[in-house]
């Protein structure tokens, strides 16, 4: 009996195995993007509206900037949806990329603690707020994993002159995650982070965590889609990036993105023809 | 009292969830369940001949095998998840294939993960079971594959709990899934992978929800193949 039982659901399974390849002859794209867009709910918001008019489904891969990068120079997207211009500039130079086009932005905030021990806060200069907090020696919650988010703290540091990695207290913590987790950790301990605002206005776990500084023009935080080469990869759907692109530039995608809103709050501002972004 | 109210809106979650029969959450359990059993079938037509055979057969390095497969029980899930992407990405080995991001790819995985598991718990049973049937093989003459059969056949009853060990393991890892999956919405999103999103939305309830109804869908599958063994117990005596 166990053994008739145990043969059928080997049976069961391998039908089960089976018709997943059938399941998955759809038309898509892999899209390689960011934690930020992905847990913002953007995408769950703006691609329906494209795999309706085109047919195309979107498979949208969230990680890092740094690892979706990485991930596309391995041919394993079909398009690059990341924020950090001088990585995407590098992507295309090195021939990984058709060329680059700017999308939409939106902005980073120092999040921290309601009471601001560190007294960052109360004021709109984002390196000054950095230097208090590094001189209160406050708990700081780094992404550490080379995201857009990571290399953007990273640059403002630097504008504060201030290299955290090597200043002593332990007040500085790298916990090499996505935005969330970043997030979650800077609400659990009362620390300071520096979060993109689509990320925070989703985000539901904020406990005691306000934003102390925005504003800043150090703050800007601007999107960029890339498709990869297919003469560097000849299985890349090239047509079909080509007119995912092409819908995100264009006015009806452009007004999706500015439609997205949580509690009236835009997260995201398109800015495709705003030359230069 | 801030997590008793979290651990209350998670079981409120959880039986919303349950109650509507939300379909993005049948989808997800869906998938969960295909991969993990699928795993588990491919781990344990691999795992349990090879394991009997390290039981049953003296061979050269037959002791290093074993120590082999033991240690490999603790194979990280994430390492076998980034080692599996590196073959399967567009620029490894078997990226020709185009299985990254599929759920095939997370089958692999998972079989990956716990075929040593599998091997290991089954060589123990079936080295065991040699006390007692070893020599009445050697009498009838029983060839290797009469002698694995039989073995295996009867250590099914301690071999059913190896192999739900294994849909443990497979059911309950992210590392390896996330990996390689990548936890695309309808395509490759899974239990413990949802559950890593939610998490990192902050929407805790949600998660924490989520994590129950995994729970449960474990100890059902335990349950249903409980009553089956004693099923099978109750015909043999």
């Amino acid at each position: 009996m166990l053994r008739r039982t145990f043969v059928a659901a080997l049976a069961a399974a391998a039908v089960l195995a089976g018709t997943i390849p059938a399941a998955a002859q759809e038309r898509f794209i892999t899209v390689a993007s960011t934690t930020s867009t992905a847990d913002s709910g953007l995408f769950g918001a703006i691609l329906p509206h494209f795999t309706r008019k085109t047919g195309i489904a979107v498979r949208v891969v969230a990680r890092g900037t740094g690892q979706a990068i990485d991930m596309a120079r391995r041919g394993d997207a079909d398009v690059l949806f990341v924020h950090h211009k001088p990585s995407e500039e590098a992507f295309v130079a090195e021939g990984f990329g058709v060329e680059r086009r700017p999308v939409m932005y939106n902005d980073f905030v120092i999040v921290g603690p309601a009471a601001d021990p560190a007294g960052a806060g109360g004021q709109p200069d984002v390196a000054r707020a950095l230097a208090r907090i590094a001189a209160a020696k406050a708990d700081f919650i780094s992404r550490g994993d080379d995201s857009g988010t990571n290399k953007a703290e990273l640059a403002l540091w630097k504008t504060a002159g201030i290299d955290p990695k090597t200043a002593p207290g332990g007040w500085y913590k790298a916990i090499g995650q996505g935005m969330g987790a970043a997030l979650n950790t800077a609400a659990a301990t009362g620390g300071y982070t520096l979060s993109d605002r689509g990320t925070w206005i989703s985000f539901r776990n904020r406990r005691d965590l306000r934003i102390l500084v925005e504003g800043d023009q150090r703050l800007f935080n601007q999107y960029g889609v890339i498709p990869v080469n297919p003469a560097k990869f000849p299985h890349v759907k090239a047509q079909d990036s080509r007119a995912f692109v092409d819908w995100l530039v264009s006015a009806e995608g452009q007004q999706a993105i500015a439609d997205y809103r949580i509690e009236g709050e835009a997260l995201f501002f398109p800015n495709a023809n705003e030359p230069g972004a | 009292m801030v997590t008793m109210h979290e651990f209350a809106g998670a079981f409120a979650t959880a039986f919303h969830l349950i109650g509507t029969l939300d379909p993005d959450l049948v989808g997800i359990v869906g998938l969960s369940l295909r991969v993990s059993l699928s795993a588990v079938a491919l781990a344990a037509l691999i795992g349990l001949p090879l394991g009997a055979a390290v039981a049953a057969f003296d061979f050269p390095g037959r002791r290093a095998v074993a120590v082999l497969l033991n240690a490999m029980m603790g194979l990280p899930p994430v390492v076998v998840g980034l080692i599996v992407y590196l073959l399967l990405s567009r620029s490894g080995p078997l990226g020709v294939l185009g299985l990254l991001f599929t759920p095939e790819a997370m089958i692999i995985a998972q079989a990956v993960l716990i075929t040593p598991i599998v091997a290991a718990l089954a060589r123990q049973t079936v080295e065991d079971l040699l006390l007692e049937y070893g020599e009445l093989l050697r009498v009838v003459g029983a060839g290797p594959v009469r002698t694995i059969v039989t073995l295996l056949s009867e250590g099914r009853a301690s071999l059913v709990t190896t192999v739900l060990a294994g849909f443990g393991r497979a059911s309950a890892e992210v590392g390896a899934v996330m990996i390689v999956g990548g936890n695309i919405d309808q395509v490759t999103r899974v239990m413990t992978t949802a559950i890593a999103l939610e998490t990192s939305r902050g929407d805790l309830p949600l998660a924490l929800g989520l994590g129950m109804i995994l729970i449960a869908l474990s100890l059902a599958v335990n349950a249903a193949v409980a009553v089956v063994r004693d099923r099978d117990r109750a015909r043999v005596l």
